[in-house]
């Protein structure tokens, strides 16, 4: 036998001693073991039945109706409506390059070494081309953001809302943290007054009282008032963080930076940012994560986003009552990018550690 | 604030000024938002297309296979554009729930509502509308199981009924029940479709609606025979287009638009026969169709828009049957959305 | 006066000139909105609270007719928040503790499939999650077809009914002096036990005999009690409790997904205490309850406390999506409110400042508690 078999088997055996002990080492361990196989049984056989065995994989509704399990023809014949909602059919490959564009900008600037000016640059540029692309100014024919929806809708929000309001973050981390107590007490009432108000409301007010506040506010469609006001909200919370990462900066810092000649903005700049931001990157993808999932919130102003894409083609009168089929649909989606980008952060947040 | 102040006591003020000033001088801008008359239709000529809230409903507001909205509100919206564009293509419908489209008008999100908005009091004066001709008689319904045997509305005391929310069936509903002296809980439902299927899977004993968007609900339940449309009507609903305060031409544009489909089911004329009518001798038919064209030159219209809308999309009549009449798969009768002179609601203004 | 100068800071003037331009900027916002609103005839202000709301609610703690104000159905409504944002902090934490008791175990099966539990809660919307429940309960049969259990306890699509315990003809003046008895015991307990004039099992035991006694109390001025059983009549199942199929579903819903978040915490803050203190407090011969009790549990709850807090709060706030569901909660409210009086600016003015309230208030109370921990924990070092 080679060493390195030798060595696979060694490992092998230290495993199943690992889960003798861990599943039967005493007997209150043995008895929760038995007490979770005997809820697992309950639960797997029954979905498995449900979701594949019997399940629908093509046909009508009514063939479906007739079955007993899940109904995968409905997903079938309404993926496209749950992907892009009411985006004209025709058009459908303008969601779908969107779609692209946006995930291959996240897979671009998930490496470090895309961590440069020239990225930052795409940031501006890759979003504005989607909202060009999908509303159909450059190649026509034009589509009302009222008809976008989907995939392509929930992206560009938390994506176009996400990285606007790090810089409003900043600034206003920066105002609190500073020695000026006006600056420092209008920075406190704007962050805590957004993150004691709840999303919804906060969506409302962009529906209801920005057209009224600002003259001309209403030629503003309602996805770009509630981007706007999502940017402000979500800009108290990525503000919060970035503080718990400005006040990780040794004091010793500043003062030798200023001991340099250096002023407030080149130390902020060249000295504090640069360590405090690097701090707080894999939080900030957390953050990013649970903003993805909020934007399924849209669907209270009547947006079709991802999940009201969804739950709508469960109300198709033609295909009445799938809920089960179509909520397991953009779970997996959600769940999918969520679980990516919170390993994204776990290994990120690795390899950040390391001394460069 | 120790460690603050040793952070920061070199804090620049570049971006202080600079934000002080930008904010200043918005501020100093602030010339009151007031809106001028015309406002709204000068925003639509200039936007080149209409934007029109509807509701969801198959018969009066429902994109097809296509994606081509078809309906007898639908009907109105383009009538509507043949008036300021003389193109029934220059409208853009936008699917509104009851519960958002009046704060949406409100927020100017529509240039008008054709979503079947009951015109009331309070919505005129309290809200901010107005309204246009009532454009459907309806009166309030209630469709119940009919295994649960009831046979009137006062039967249901005690039961459980689904109301949608931001319509005034969700009102009328309370008064009817306070007016007997009956209790009943509500499931307060946002979606159309949910509403429906709230009545199927036996959530609600009864849903309570517009009498016409009932009659359209029960042929797309599972069973329809196993429901029944009470015969009681609980309250008024005349549906009318709305749209809001301050722009008195656009709603006479509304106005007229309206009528021009009433006064031409009365003069007899149809989309199949209005060239006919191009020829006649009659002063009337020639002012309402723009033969005679001081009239439009008056007051400022295309002269022959009359004859536009009837040959884009019909007379009141034909609109009527096309979408939820007798060559519809509905099959309504007129009723009270029948011309005067056949008994009904309908009644034009002088055209003159 | 030269406190109130260091306060300022650097460059007063601007800063002065940036609170008064942004003070301006809200003024114009301001003057737009009711420029707007008398455009459209809207007369801004609050008297509508008062007139009468015309709308049916379908659950309220406190009675309610379709004839009382809008004051009263908003008041429902934040009633209905408050309710079901207690009961779910309630529930999410000890969920929460149960999965991380069962995370912690050291048992792989169990762990293993806690673990997976809370990938999927977190990684999912809690709105998508909401839907699912919302569908589960409505799966239920209608209520003639009810599943019921003993014949006590029903399940169906009009919500989950069980026996309820009824008491009636309370004399006014008994129930006035509960709530004086109540709120003085209430008060005067939480003084001595401060003071450590009784012990824990002296405050259980005095509210136990002070409940025995005034439940006897009540019995002799008259007042009956009686188990009452859910049944079928009418249309509905009644009597008994009730939840309602939306309450349940949002409760459910809150719980579950804030349990995973609260689960993380505890877990964390149990790792955080180092391991060799275990061992340390085992050599020392003290049992493992004790260990967690009076070594592990204090500091761990140092860690806890704030963050639970901040979920505790967050699921205030996402209580609000009950909007959603159609469960009549505040924002529910607030929307029919708004969509019948034509008031959107006073509506969501009412809503941001009852939950910019709420939430400071539970922030006040939990600060509270975690000064304490954190003194406590200081004490015994």
């Amino acid at each position: 036998m080679s060493a390195r078999g030798r060595f696979f088997v060694r490992g092998l055996m230290a495993n199943q001693a690992r889960w003798r002990k861990g599943l039967f080492g005493t007997w209150l361990n043995s008895v929760v073991t038995i007490a979770t196989v005997v809820l697992l049984a309950a639960i797997v056989p029954p979905f498995v039945r449900w979701a594949v065995l019997d399940a629908t994989w093509v046909g009508t509704a009514a063939d479906c109706k007739a079955g007993t399990g899940a109904c995968w023809a409905f997903i079938g014949a309404k993926l496209n409506f749950i992907l892009y909602a009411f985006y004209p059919p025709p058009l459908h490959w303008r969601p779908v390059l969107v779609t692209l564009m946006l995930g291959g900008l996240l897979l671009l600037t998930a490496h470090p070494r895309a961590w440069r000016a020239a990225t930052l640059l795409l940031w501006v540029l890759v979003p504005i081309a989607s909202w060009l692309l999908l509303a159909g100014t450059v190649v026509g024919p034009t589509v009302p953001s009222n008809q976008w929806g989907g995939i392509p809708i929930t992206l560009l929000v938390a994506m176009v809302c996400f990285s606007l309001a790090i810089p409003i973050a900043i600034l206003l981390a920066l105002a609190r943290q500073s020695s000026m107590g006006g600056l420092r007490t209008l920075a406190i009432v704007f962050i805590e007054v957004m993150r004691g108000t709840p999303m919804v409301a906060i969506l409302y007010v962009a529906m209801l009282i920005l057209p009224m506040m600002i003259p001309g506010g209403q030629l503003i469609d309602k996805l770009g008032r509630a981007m706007i006001l999502i940017t402000l909200f979500w800009s108290a919370y990525v503000a919060e963080v970035v503080r718990a990462g400005l006040q990780a900066i040794p004091a010793g810092q500043y003062e030798a930076a200023r001991a340099l000649g250096l002023g407030y903005w080149r130390i902020m700049r060249f000295v504090v940012l640069p360590q405090a931001l690097r701090l707080v990157i894999p939080a900030l993808v957390n953050l990013a994560i649970g903003f993805l999932l909020a934007t399924s919130l849209l669907a209270t102003i009547g947006v079709f986003d991802l999940l009201n894409a969804a739950k709508t083609a469960a109300i198709d009168p033609n295909w009445l009552g799938f809920y089960d089929e179509a909520y397991l649909v953009a779970a997996s989606i959600y769940f999918a990018i969520c679980v990516i980008g919170s390993r994204y952060s776990l290994w990120l947040e690795q390899r950040l550690r390391q001394p460069r | 604030m120790t460690i603050k102040s040793r952070r920061h006591s070199a804090t620049s003020t570049t971006l202080l000024r600079v934000t002080t000033g930008a904010l200043l001088a918005l501020a100093l801008v602030a010339a009151p938002a007031a809106t001028q008359a015309g406002e709204d239709l000068d925003a639509i000529v200039a936007r080149g297309v209409i934007k029109v809230g509807v509701g969801s409903q198959p018969g009066f507001f429902a994109p097809d296979e296509n994606g081509v909205w078809k309906g007898f509100f639908i009907d109105f919206g383009r009538a509507l554009a043949v008036t300021v564009f003389n193109d029934p293509e220059k409208v853009e419908f936008t699917s509104s729930s009851p519960q958002q489209r009046l704060p949406a008008l409100q927020a100017g999100e529509f240039d008008i509502l054709l979503s079947g908005v009951t015109q009331t009091i309070s919505r005129s004066f309290q809200l901010g509308f107005h309204f246009g001709p009532t454009i459907f008689y309806d009166g309030q319904g209630l469709l119940v199981r009919k295994d649960i045997g009831v046979t009137s509305g006062a039967d249901l005391d005690g039961a459980t009924i689904g109301v949608q929310s931001g319509t005034t069936g969700e009102l009328n509903i309370a008064d009817f029940f306070r007016k007997n002296g009956k209790t009943f809980t509500p499931v307060t439902i946002e979606d159309t479709n949910e509403f429906l299927a709230a009545l199927e899977s036996g959530r609600v004993d009864a849903i309570t609606q517009d009498a016409s968007d009932l009659g359209i609900k029960q042929t797309q339940l599972a069973n329809p025979e196993d429901y029944i449309l009470l015969p009681e009507r609980l309250s008024k609903e005349p549906l009318a287009p709305a749209i809001r305060h301050g722009d008195d031409r656009w709603l006479e544009i509304v106005n007229w638009t309206v009528w021009a489909t009433i006064e031409a089911e009365e003069l007899g004329i149809t989309q199949a026969n209005v060239d006919d009518f191009l020829t006649s001798e009659d002063p009337l038919v020639q002012r309402f169709l723009g033969t005679d064209t001081a009239l439009g030159e008056a007051i400022g219209l295309d002269p022959k828009f009359a004859y536009n809308i009837i040959k884009a999309v019909g007379n009141y009549g034909e609109i009527f049957e096309r979408n939820v009449g007798k060559d519809s798969i509905f099959k309504w009768d007129r009723g009270f959305n029948s011309l005067w002179t056949d008994g009904g609601l309908l009644y034009a203004p002088a055209w003159r | 006066m030269q406190r109130g100068l260091a306060w300022w800071g650097p460059s007063p003037a601007a800063q002065l000139g940036l609170i008064l331009a942004t003070i301006g900027l809200v003024w114009w916002f301001g003057r737009n909105t009711l420029d707007t609103m008398a455009d459209a005839g809207i007369n801004p202000g609050f008297a509508f609270l008062s007139r009468s709301a015309n709308f049916e609610i379908g659950e309220a703690i406190i009675p309610y007719s379709s004839a009382d104000t809008y004051g009263r159905a908003i008041l429902v409504g934040l009633l209905n928040t408050v309710r079901v944002a207690v009961l779910g902090c309630i529930l999410a934490t000890l969920l929460g503790v149960a999965l991380a008791v069962a995370r912690l175990s050291g048992n792989l099966l169990l762990g293993g499939l806690v673990r997976w539990y809370v990938e999927i809660i977190r990684n999912t919307p809690l709105l998508l999650q909401l839907f699912f429940w919302t569908a589960l309960t409505h799966a239920f049969p209608p209520p003639r077809q009810a599943l019921s259990l003993f014949s006590s306890v029903y399940l169906s699509n009009r919500g989950i009914f069980v026996p309820g315990l009824i008491v009636e003809s309370v004399p006014a003046g008994a129930s006035f002096a509960l709530v004086v008895v109540a709120l003085v015991a209430a008060v005067g307990l939480a003084v001595l036990r401060r003071t450590g004039k009784v012990t824990a099992a002296g405050v259980i035991a005095t509210a136990l005999t002070l409940l025995v006694a005034s439940g006897a109390g009540l019995l002799l001025v008259g007042a009956t009690v009686r188990l009452e059983l859910p049944t079928l009549s009418g249309f509905n199942i009644r009597g008994g409790y009730s939840l309602s199929p939306e309450f349940a579903a949002l409760l459910i819903g809150l719980t579950v997904k804030f349990s995973a978040a609260i689960s993380e915490i505890v877990r964390a803050g149990v790792e955080s205490v180092d391991r060799g203190q275990w061992e340390a407090a085992r050599a020392l011969g003290l049992r493992n309850g004790q260990i967690l009790r009076l070594i592990i549990l204090p500091q761990a709850l140092r860690v806890i406390t704030p963050l639970i807090t901040s979920s505790f709060l967050d699921l205030t706030k996402d209580s609000s999506l009950a909007v959603a569901i159609g469960y009549p909660d505040l924002v529910n409210i607030i929307n029919t409110t708004a969509n019948t009086t034509g008031q959107a600016l006073e509506a969501l003015a009412i809503l941001i400042g009852v939950y910019l309230a709420l939430n400071l208030s539970v922030s006040a109370v939990m600060n509270q508690y975690n000064r304490r921990v954190a003194l406590r924990g200081a004490g015994r070092r």
